[in-house]
């Protein structure tokens, strides 16, 4: 347990059990309350008139029709909003390029302005009396555009000749970055006995919670008071940017209710234009104004993920061991910076490229692009698959280049067990871990040993099997404020939590993160039942609503136990303080004699004790109370800032076959060995940990966003785009190691994004691994059956040893 | 304007007046205030808004209101009553839900299945749990609550 860990961690309590969860009922019974399950009085209906053109100059936009329609309310255009005084989409990261120089920043207008640049942009928001009216009307409004040339891989947006988004980003280039020490780098390589090459491509995806995102606008005439009740993973985030930089509303006029939310993964992160649309539109009709997205629609305005094309070298000695590390990334910003854009292919990216390995020098240059596509931003992991996926790729192509065995040059490259902390050369520094460890579970529960047998029984079925292996690390519990600062965030990143304690002693807390699958309500309440020894039955946990939490971040990053559990500690720690003064009065003792343990204030060495219950209860009764030194009440506040990132690691293992006839690939067996940390509820961390495993196998083999050359993404629905199903995925083989996170209160480290790290490269790695006797062949994710069938086709089946079996 | 409409919505007589073109889904949300069938997309392929009509299961996006005169409409909000039904339980006892959106549809669907297939296999669950998607899961822990709700309904309960 590290140091300043509190002693009431010490009674054991919740923390560890794998506590059934508290949400469920509700859910299963249909009882949930989602954001479109809401219906404010007097409600109108709002819908988005888009943009069909991916760039296009927006001319002429004429209502006049529309505005006939039956039920219309009002409809409004980027001219009236503009008109209005209303700001544009504020971006909350800064980037300094490499000459120091801030990032190109262009308006991102919350209804189109002059120009749309990608297909989706809102163009206009026609609000009536019901949704289909509103959809209806919305077919009449007469929109001249001016069709543009499209700009939509990034690699060929900053050719010479490309279609221009901005006028004030050249190439479409909003910055160019790099870390690392570029001369040592460049040394390194000098004196190498091997070199190993890649080029990749990390596919862009959609996150598509099931949830599409939805949004609801009140205004109180009366008050002046609005309510926007939204689909999001932060709240108070979005107050902040909507109030502060869009509509220019304060704090206290501003209210942000994100209800139950259906998922997130990332995409519900951001600002959106609707929610300021819904909000400030429903102040001028006077009315709720109610949005909610198709499916089709979302894949057109909900932010997207990864997206990026890099080349990779890693410098290496005789023996295989890593000299140096040169990365040179092009990342898809796609046509406007969403909140978090910059800094996820720099902050959450370039940083993480050390991986689990000593390489002494790396260099890493980033190019950030404008595109005419839907705007990129953080997707579950964030910058981290992405690191992890070039590296684990290109470990694999030095294992071959080194001739070693793919888990041996990995041991022979870890970061040493007693190497903690440890500093890399871009930035972060690992407070714990051991990837020996981690690697050596998987491999024994995958069977490494066994694998040559089943790959040549498999040969005499016409199958091709490989097995593959990826180790990760990350960077989570996003995040030490000031550090955060001096890279660029504009923001803090600490997390706050209230523990209102009753009269009769049962607790409500007040948490500023948000669950929207994570199952805080349970784990939360885990960590307040074993702090102050009441039941779990007895916590109830409030959040997403800033009406009600003193403040918060919200929940991404892997955050909220590491920050906000954290935060709860805190808060914890000051009730029992307070708790055992009012104890000391009432036993007669010195305060510094009151111990605390398993919700029993007690004298120590004696049998002097009161339960929480009744200091509670004498808190709010105080008839016998130290009323001169202490406050009635029990109710606490804390925020917390964490000192460091947290590192949680691991080693993930694939197996899979791929059918000769089909192509189709077949997960014969995944492990997933992981480090997270302390474990509060093992059962919700394994749910965690299958949920993440499926998003990574789904972007290796069945998922990606597909643009053509016009900018219309051809992926945009769940018939074009893959979504993995039940049969498209195995049961998945988990297992834990723990080595405690050293700086925060609880050990902790986050569990959610792990999956959809490591297992993009397991897989593959594995494919690559199932090819080989087929040659040595690159193959970009997703691996289609469509994409393997043309590359077995390809290779002539003679080429395959195992043929002369069958 | 359509003709009313009635049916038997969780064991309650109700008629609608609606619009040709309205989904029993939005029926059911936007009318009966059923609000536990969800909508997951636009293409009839998430199951979120899955009910059973005369016993069978049914995607609600895919039915207008007016294919449902006379029928028998089960909706979750119906299956159980106070105690959560077997499946129910078996969700929450291994952990088959995370966000809860999927659940619903989830959980009819597999009521359905159990019925038709009262022992299904790991194999038999995920085909078919084809036209349903989850995004949180993995789908991992849904497999194994069906095999154990397929138990306890085979145990206890009709469904
Ligand atoms: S909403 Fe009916 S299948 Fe998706
Ligand atoms: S539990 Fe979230 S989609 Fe299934």
């Amino acid at each position: 347990m590290p140091d300043d860990a509190p002693a009431a961690l010490s009674n054991g309590g919740g923390i560890g059990a794998s506590v059934r969860r508290k949400e469920d009922f509700r859910f299963l019974t249909g009882q949930g309350h989602f954001t479109d399950d809401l219906n404010r009085p007097g409600q109108t209906h709002a819908y988005l008139l888009r943009s069909p053109h991916a760039h296009a100059r927006l001319d002429a936009i004429d209502t006049t029709r529309a505005l006939a329609a039956p039920g219309v309310v009002a409809i409004f255009t980027g001219a009236d909003l503009a008109a209005a005084g209303v700001g544009g989409l504020p971006c909350g990261w800064l980037i300094t390029d490499k000459h120091g120089k801030p990032m190109v920043e262009p308006p991102h207008p919350v209804l189109a302005q002059g120009k749309v640049r990608h297909v989706g942009d809102p163009v206009a928001v026609v609000i009536a009396e019901s949704r289909d009216e509103a959809q209806d009307a919305a077919e009449l409004i007469d929109v001249s555009y001016g069709v543009l040339p499209a700009a939509v891989e990034a690699t060929d947006a900053i050719k010479p000749g490309a279609a221009q988004l901005f006028d004030e980003a050249p190439a479409n280039t909003c910055y160019e970055w790099e870390i690392g020490d570029k001369s040592a780098v460049d040394a390194a390589f000098a004196k190498a006995k091997l070199v190993a090459k890649l080029d990749l491509i990390n596919n862009r995806l959609v996150a598509n919670p099931m949830e599409p995102r939805a949004a609801i606008g009140e205004y109180d005439t009366g008050s002046g008071d609005y309510t926007l009740y939204t689909t999001s993973q932060n709240p108070h985030v979005i107050r902040l940017l909507m109030g502060a930089f869009v509509l220019h509303l304060p704090e206290h006029k501003l209210r942000v209710v994100a209800p139950d939310v259906g998922g997130g993964f990332g995409s519900k992160i951001y600002h959106y234009a609707e929610e300021a649309i819904v909000t400030w539109a429903s102040a001028k009709v006077k009315r709720p104004v109610k949005w909610t997205s198709d499916r089709s629609e979302a894949f057109i305005s909900d932010a997207q993920g990864r997206d990026h094309a890099s080349h990779a070298e890693l410098a290496m000695d005789e023996n295989g061991k890593f000299l140096a590390l040169r990365v040179d990334t092009v990342a898809n910003m796609g046509a406007y910076l969403s909140t978090f854009a910059p800094a996820i292919p720099t902050i959450l990216y370039a940083t993480l490229l050390a991986g689990t390995y000593t390489t002494p020098a790396i260099h890493v240059a980033v190019r950030a692009v404008f595109t005419n596509t839907v705007p990129v931003d953080a997707y579950r992991g964030a910058g981290r698959p992405e690191a992890t996926y070039l590296l684990e790729r290109l470990v694999d192509v030095a294992a071959r280049v080194a001739k070693l065995d793919p888990a041996e040059i990995r041991r022979r490259n870890f970061i040493p067990t007693d190497a903690y902390p440890y500093q890399t050369p871009v930035a972060l520094q690992y407070d714990s871990g051991d990837y020996f460890k981690t690697l050596e579970m998987a491999l024994k529960t995958a069977d490494r040993d066994g694998f040559e047998a089943r790959r040549a029984d498999a040969a005499t079925r016409g199958k091709l099997r490989g097995m593959g292996i990826a180790t990760y690390i990350e960077a989570c519990g996003i995040a030490p404020s000031a550090v955060a600062g001096a890279l660029g965030a504009r923001a803090g990143l600490y997390e706050t939590a209230e523990v209102r304690v009753h009269p009769t002693g049962s607790v409500t807390l007040f948490t500023g993160t948000h669950s929207h699958g994570q199952g805080h309500e349970t784990t939360m309440a885990q960590l307040v039942a074993s702090g102050l020894g009441v039941s779990v039955d007895q916590v109830e946990v409030v959040h997403g609503d800033t009406s009600k939490i003193p403040f918060g971040m919200g929940t991404y990053g892997s955050r909220s136990l590491a920050v906000g559990g954290s935060a709860v500690m805190k808060a914890i720690d000051k009730v029992v303080a307070k708790g055992r003064k009012i104890a000391a009065h009432l036993l007669e003792a010195a305060e510094a004699d009151v111990e605390f343990s398993d919700g029993t204030f007690r004298v120590s060495g004696t049998d002097r004790s009161k339960s929480f219950a009744e200091i509670a209860f004498t808190a709010y009764v105080p008839h016998n109370y130290p009323i001169d030194t202490v406050e009635p009440g029990l109710d606490e506040t804390a925020f917390y800032d964490p000192k460091n990132f947290t590192y949680p690691s691991g080693a993930h293992v694939a197996e899979i076959e791929i059918d000769r006839e089909t192509g189709v690939v077949e997960i014969v067996k995944f492990t997933a060995a992981d480090d997270f940390g302390r474990i509060i509820n093992p059962m919700i961390v394994e749910g965690q940990v299958h949920g993440g495993l499926a998003q990574g196998i789904g972007q290796a083999l069945y998922e990606s966003a597909i643009y053509d050359k016009d900018g219309q993404l051809l992926t945009g629905s769940f018939m074009d785009y893959c979504m993995p199903r039940a049969a498209n995925l195995p049961m998945f083989d988990v297992a834990t190691n723990v080595t405690l996170c050293t700086h925060n209160p609880l050990g902790v480290k986050g569990c959610g994004e792990a999956g959809a790290i490591g297992a993009p490269a397991a897989i593959m790695n594995a494919v690559a691994d199932a090819l080989s006797p087929l040659g040595d062949i690159r193959v970009d994710m997703p691996a289609t059956a469509a994409k393997l069938w043309h590359i077995i086709q390809s290779h002539p089946a003679t080429h395959i040893p195992a043929q002369a079996a069958e | 304007m359509s003709a009313p409409v009635s049916m038997t919505v969780n064991g309650r007589k109700v008629t609608a007046n609606v619009e040709p073109r309205t989904l029993l889904v939005q029926y059911l949300r936007d009318q009966l205030g059923l609000t536990g069938t969800h909508v997951g997309c636009d293409t009839s392929q998430c199951g979120a808004c899955l009910v059973h009509v005369d016993g069978k299961s049914v995607k609600s996006c895919t039915m207008l209101v007016a294919q449902a005169e006379g029928a028998e409409i089960l909706t979750i909000e119906g299956l159980s009553s106070g105690e959560l039904h077997p499946m129910q339980a078996a969700f929450k006892e291994h952990h088959g839900l995370q966000c809860g959106f999927c659940t619903p549809g989830m959980v009819m669907s597999a009521v359905d299945l159990v019925k038709q297939n009262p022992a299904p296999t790991e194999h038999d669950i995920r085909d078919w749990l084809e036209g349903n998607i989850c995004r949180c899961t993995g789908y991992h822990n849904i497999v194994k609550a069906v095999e154990a709700g397929a138990k306890a309904m085979g145990g206890s309960h009709a469904g």
